[in-house]
């Protein structure tokens, strides 16, 4: 694909902790890091989703006004914000990947609408879903 | 008075275990451990954060999968109501007809007769547009109803349900 949405960010709580999370936990990998005073843009991606960057901002200035930074953050802590989908192969394998790892989950994978699905939170308090990947049947099969 | 997004991030992990499993006890002593207050702060606190006290939103939060199961299944009712954490079949049915203005069976006839393809919304999403919005206690709905009823024709103000 050539064209379509490059960056897409998310606000959390610290950017340090968010890395970790990200990169240590979720396997994401770092696209960039750059500063510009205590201004930080961080961006991370999916090892296999070369064309998506997944920002990792902070509410605060040069953006945001103090009280506004502050209603950002209670937004996110609260759980407040738009949700996240990861698609995944096997979506319990992952989820015992992950709950190895002290991710805080909100629901155990189950089995629904012919798929299954799991559900957690970054440090933050952003939400996720894991949904397994269905692969479609090809044509012949479906008319078989 | 703004709260603390830590204090916050606390409570949503509250708010995210009564989610998971609405249908479990859910007394304040519990909640609060999870969320690492005291108990005399925890109610206030949360209900400051999330709109409604604990209470009740586990309610809305059983009756929605009440519905959910209501609508989609076809459990006996008596099941439906152990199932999302009542123990009298009297007081789901009480509470249900309060919020929903239908008993439960009344409710199910409805709404599959009315099966809408929903499908495509994440389901997490899907159940929160379901989700009765509680922004009265039960009792005081209850009782709102009945001063509605005998003040009707003399307020300027109509009510909802009488326009």
């Amino acid at each position: 694909m050539t064209q379509g949405i490059g960056v897409v960010g998310l606000y959390v709580r610290d950017q340090d902790e968010a890395l970790a999370f990200y990169v240590e936990k979720l396997g994401f990998r770092v696209h960039t890091d750059a500063r510009n005073g205590d201004y930080r843009w961080l961006t991370v991606q999916h090892p296999e989703q070369a064309s998506f960057q997944l920002g990792l901002f902070l509410p605060g200035p040069p953006i945001h006004d103090a009280a506004t930074a502050q209603t950002l953050r209670e937004m996110v802590a609260k759980g407040a914000m738009p949700p996240l989908v990861l698609m995944v192969d096997d979506c319990r394998a992952t989820c015992e990947r992950l709950d190895a790892l002290g991710v805080e989950f909100t629901q155990k994978p189950m089995n629904r609408y012919g798929t299954v699905d799991a559900g957690f939170r970054d440090p933050s308090g952003n939400g996720w879903k894991i949904i397994e990947l269905v692969v479609p049947k090809s044509p012949s099969q479906v008319s078989q | 008075m703004g709260q603390s997004p830590e204090l916050l991030r606390r409570l949503l992990r509250a708010k995210d275990r009564i989610d998971e499993a609405p249908h479990e006890d859910w007394l304040v002593p519990r909640l609060a451990q999870i969320s690492a207050v005291s108990p005399a702060h925890f109610a206030r606190a949360f209900k400051q954060a999330f709109g409604v006290p604990p209470h009740r939103y586990v309610l809305t939060r059983r009756i929605e999968r009440a519905t959910g199961l209501l609508r989609e299944t076809a459990l006996p009712i008596t099941e439906i109501a152990f199932q999302t954490g009542w123990t009298s079949l009297g007081t789901f049915g009480r509470v249900f007809q309060d919020i929903n203005g239908a008993s439960p069976s009344e409710f199910r006839e409805r709404a599959q007769a009315s099966a809408l393809q929903l499908q495509h919304v994440p389901e997490c999403i899907l159940r929160a547009a379901h989700r009765p919005d509680l922004t009265t206690a039960v009792s005081e709905k209850r009782q709102q109803k009945s001063i509605d009823i005998t003040t009707t024709s003399s307020t300027e103000c109509p009510s909802k349900e009488s326009i």
